[in-house]
């Protein structure tokens, strides 16, 4: 009797039971040195005699990176507003308002667009109380100051107040977006506040971005580059054209160099005193040309020498999407006389869409990590200019300062998450077309 | 363990005198050592060619890995405190020794080198002997690398410039500017100066060197860095203002990209003919003297680091000019601080290291500083290993068998040997965490200050914030007493 009992217990509990050497595993490799390392980013980590000691500091760590002594490296240096810096906070803004007016659809005009205003409008004033630089950063300081409440208790308010505001949004436009939906949107809204107040804060006259900015530079910026240029390359190789598998063939290359190799030989390429482009640099009369002393021509080397090493990625996936379509669609198409663009635009995109949008989605989360590149090209420089996030983590943990190391790894396992999150509900899902 | 030490020696002694009999002896058979130093190819060129000599004599197999420079520090450092132990000895710098000896990593050497009596610890130049090897009076590493930064000029260029080898940096400057740009004969506009300036890289031994002068005229036991006093930054005030400012004039007589160049690099620019002037550690003797690499064997002049007539009066953070009072070491008014940075590659063993480890480690270390060996290793400019020991000055025979001339290399050593013997030597920080005071803090800031993201003011402002900071963190009254103890302040 007691067996049989025992027996049924053990069918019950049998999905659990296979699955749990794999939790196990997760728990241990992946698990266990994330919590680790938040222990890290909250403690001063020195080596003693017979050991190491751990002491607690709390948010220290992260209160130097965002108020303190490390802004200027993490978020940067808060220079003259710049003119364009109103109109920018503005778009975005109208933007999110846009944006959230537009989740509400089939619901009154007028309840859809207070409920977008209010919105908006709720996130850029939580953005206003957290972002550390920006326009009205001194007024916001005030008001912190003036009401002399703990910064945790400021990050606790913001946070419970944009939960009141998704119940707000919720009560005003019952439909398909949930609390949680809610919640999420609006996080994303005041995080890319934040992050426009810092692009404004930072650059304008004086101003320096920071590694969490140039971080973002190389992700965006060298995204978009890869995915242009694959899909250009992918479009012109599904062409029957001659020696198309020699251009197949040599796109992909660049992709099985590793990273080092890869920066180094763009440090020789790049030199434009004994590398072997200056002689045709010197010719065009650039033989001055001194990119490594200039923050952004720094920058935009680190985003070309990535664009050359991973544009094949993006090249053979979108060539294999291409190809997967159909002929006849696009044969008919070209029967009733479709232009080329009109091809692309009516049938080859739609169809390479989802598998475009779940590419660009890993080379977010790929790109975040970047490392290598400006370490070997120009060991972070001039300056902090061409310094990533990994990098600036890395520089920390090389003289064992393994708590700050570990906060800015922390800060930036938030940004990518919030960026590649949002990526994923607003582009990615959109992309797949309604279930 | 005395018995297999001086069993080890009497091998090393044999495999010197014949093959055969140390292959009879082979003390040390079955030992692997796992050596661990930075990717050279100096330092680990020596380490691994004597490497091969040591196992043929004593048997012990020796593993050389090597990491990145910037690396070394924290790969050494975690494999001793994690209790990994897979690293038996290290040639590193003797500046981290604090880190090390602290939390007991490093063995305590004194007994062995006592008894060494073919290391010939007498004929190791003072400075080193006091300095690079010992901490809080014990020793812990055996030097094998003499190092401070010195400048070097092409004679030929100031000849044809008519102008004298720079005394004060103005002269430095003043060099610069007239060289820079011009052809002096073989079709290549030279660059005035060549400076390691690259982030990350050696660019704030560059700037003590600068510096040192004006902010150091009392000797070596006045500090460079903080006031012993009181644990100040000597960062903030007219003098860490001028250096910068010098340092900075420098880049517009340099080769292009300066800022992106590390000091390989600037070697290889000063010895194939391509700059005027360069600040540098020792290895530009030997290496100007390469006849495989170097256009410019006999045109290479070196000297003391540049002075200053003015220096820092600490009370009120101002420069003044230099009086017998102010300057007891000055000569013809010009108050000269020769900088020992980073004190010179040497070898240290893990206390963790297994008894017949560490009897092979030392022998293998010893073997690598004694004099037989090293005196052909320091003029060989792959090696990285710069002259170290009194002999090596004394004895101008070594020199000229690898090529310099007699004129070469008598103002090579010469140069050397002042900057050894000066009182007011200034020693490179060997606080804890010194690491991040100057790898860190006093780097960035100095790579945003040649970026031109902060000014001067900013930039002194941002070290001195940066240093106190780390200060606090690690406790005062614990890092003035490590300075004051590390600059022998009264």
């Amino acid at each position: 009797m007691k067996s049989g009992h025992w027996r049924d217990w053990i069918d019950e509990q049998s999905g659990r039971l296979f699955i749990a050497p794999a939790v196990a595993v997760v728990l241990a490799f992946s698990i266990f040195p994330l919590g680790v390392s938040a222990l890290l980013s909250v403690s001063r980590f020195s080596l003693q005699a017979g050991g190491v000691d751990l002491a607690f500091i709390g948010a220290l760590n992260y209160r130097r990176l965002l108020l303190g002594s490390q802004q200027y490296h993490f978020l940067g240096t808060q220079g003259e507003l710049p003119v364009w810096g109103g109109p920018v906070l503005a778009l975005v803004v109208a933007l999110f308002g846009a944006g959230f007016v537009r989740s509400m659809r089939g619901l009154p005009d007028a309840r859809r667009w207070t409920a977008g205003s209010a919105g908006a409008l709720g996130c850029l004033l939580a953005a206003t109380l957290l972002a550390p630089l920006g326009p009205f950063q001194a007024r916001a300081a005030a008001l912190i100051e003036a009401a002399d409440v703990p910064w945790f208790a400021w990050l606790g308010g913001v946070a419970l107040s944009l939960v009141a505001l998704a119940l707000l949004l919720q009560r005003l436009a019952p439909g398909r977006i949930g609390i949680a939906g809610w919640c999420g949107r609006l996080l994303a809204a005041t995080f890319t506040m934040v992050l426009a107040m810092l692009v404004i804060a930072t650059g304008g006259r004086g101003g320096q971005p920071g590694s969490m900015l140039t971080t973002l530079f190389y992700v965006v910026g060298g995204t978009a580059l890869q995915f242009a240029l694959g899909l250009g390359l992918a479009m012109l190789c599904a062409q029957n054209i001659r020696g198309r598998d020699f251009f197949r063939l040599s796109f992909f290359l660049p992709l099985m160099v590793t990273p080092v190799g890869v920066a180094y030989t763009f440090r020789m390429l790049a030199d434009m005193s004994v590398g072997p482009l200056a002689p045709l640099a010197r010719w065009f009369g650039m033989g001055a040309l001194t990119w490594a002393q200039d923050a952004w021509s720094a920058r935009w080397v680190v985003l070309l020498s990535d664009a050359w090493q991973w544009t094949p990625f993006m090249f053979i996936v979108l060539l294999a999407a291409v190809e997967g379509q159909s002929r006849e669609q696009v044969e008919a198409a070209q029967l009733d006389g479709a232009s080329s663009w009109r091809v692309f635009r009516d049938i080859t995109w739609p169809g390479i869409a989802p598998t475009a949008a779940a590419l660009v989605l890993i080379r977010l989360i790929e790109g975040f990590k970047i490392v290598d590149l400006p370490n070997v090209l120009t060991n972070g420089g001039p300056g902090i200019a061409t310094e990533s996030m990994t990098l600036h983590a890395f520089i920390d943990w090389r003289t064992l300062n393994l708590g700050g190391s570990a906060a800015v790894a922390y800060m930036l396992l938030f940004v990518a998450t919030v960026s590649t999150v949002s990526f994923f509900q607003f582009v990615v899902r959109p992309a797949r077309g309604p279930r | 363990m005395t018995s297999t030490l001086s069993r080890s020696l009497w091998a090393l002694a044999a495999a010197t005198l014949s093959q055969q009999a140390a292959a009879q002896a082979k003390p040390f058979e079955g030992v692997t050592l796992n050596v661990m130093t930075f990717t050279g190819p100096q330092i680990a060129e020596p380490l691994q060619r004597r490497g091969k000599e040591f196992e043929a004599a004593t048997g012990a197999k020796v593993n050389v890995i090597t990491v990145p420079f910037s690396d070394l520090y924290q790969k050494l450092l975690t494999d001793w405190a994690s209790g990994t132990n897979s690293i038996d000895a290290a040639l590193f710098a003797p500046q981290w020794m604090p880190d090390y000896v602290t939390p007991g990593y490093l063995e305590d050497l004194s007994p062995r080198v006592a008894k060494d009596g073919k290391l010939k610890e007498d004929d190791i130049a003072p400075f080193f002997r006091d300095f690079s090897q010992k901490y809080s009076g014990k020793t812990y590493m055996v030097t094998l690398d003499g190092d401070f930064q010195m400048a070097y000029y092409r004679s030929d260029i100031l000849q044809k410039l008519g102008k004298q080898p720079p005394q004060t940096w103005d002269d430095y400057l003043d060099i610069a500017k007239a060289a820079h740009g011009k052809d002096f004969g073989d079709g290549k506009p030279v660059a005035g100066s060549c400076i390691a300036k690259k982030r990350g890289a050696q660019s704030y031994w560059m700037i003590t060197s600068v510096a040192g002068a004006f902010l150091q005229a009392k000797g070596t036991r006045e500090g460079a860095f903080f006031d012993p006093a009181t644990m100040k930054p000597l960062v903030n005030n007219d003098a860490f203002a001028r250096a910068l400012e010098i340092y900075k004039e420098t880049t517009k007589y340099g080769p292009p990209n300066e800022i992106n160049l590390d000091v390989g690099d600037t070697r290889n620019l000063f010895i194939t003919g391509q700059c005027a002037l360069t600040v540098d550690w020792g290895d530009i003797g030997p290496l100007a003297i390469d006849a495989k690499t170097s256009k410019v064997i006999d045109k290479v002049g070196a000297l003391m680091l540049p002075g200053s007539r003015q220096v820092l009066d600490r009370a009120s953070g101002k420069l003044v000019e230099c009086n017998a009072q102010r300057c007891p070491h000055a000569v013809n008014g010009v108050n000269r601080a020769p900088f020992a940075a980073f004190g010179g590659w040497s070898g240290g063993i893990n206390a963790k290291a297994k008894p017949k480890s560490k009897d092979a480690a030392y022998a293998l270390i010893s073997y690598l500083s004694q004099p037989e060996q090293s005196n052909v290793d320091v003029t060989i400019g792959a090696t990285g290993f710069n002259p170290y020991r009194v002999s090596q000055f004394k004895d101008l025979t070594q020199w000229k068998k690898a090529g310099m001339s007699e004129k070469a290399a008598k103002d090579y050593l010469g140069a050397i040997q002042e900057s050894l013997n000066s009182p007011n030597m200034v020693l490179d920080l060997r606080i804890p965490f010194n690491q991040r005071y100057q790898q860190v803090a006093l780097d960035t800031a100095l790579a945003r200050y040649l970026a031109g993201e902060i000014d001067t003011k900013a930039t002194m402002k941002t070290i001195e914030e940066a240093w106190n900071e780390i200060t606090a963190e690690v406790g005062k009254a614990k890092q003035q007493a490590a300075y004051r103890a590390s600059i022998g302040a009264q």
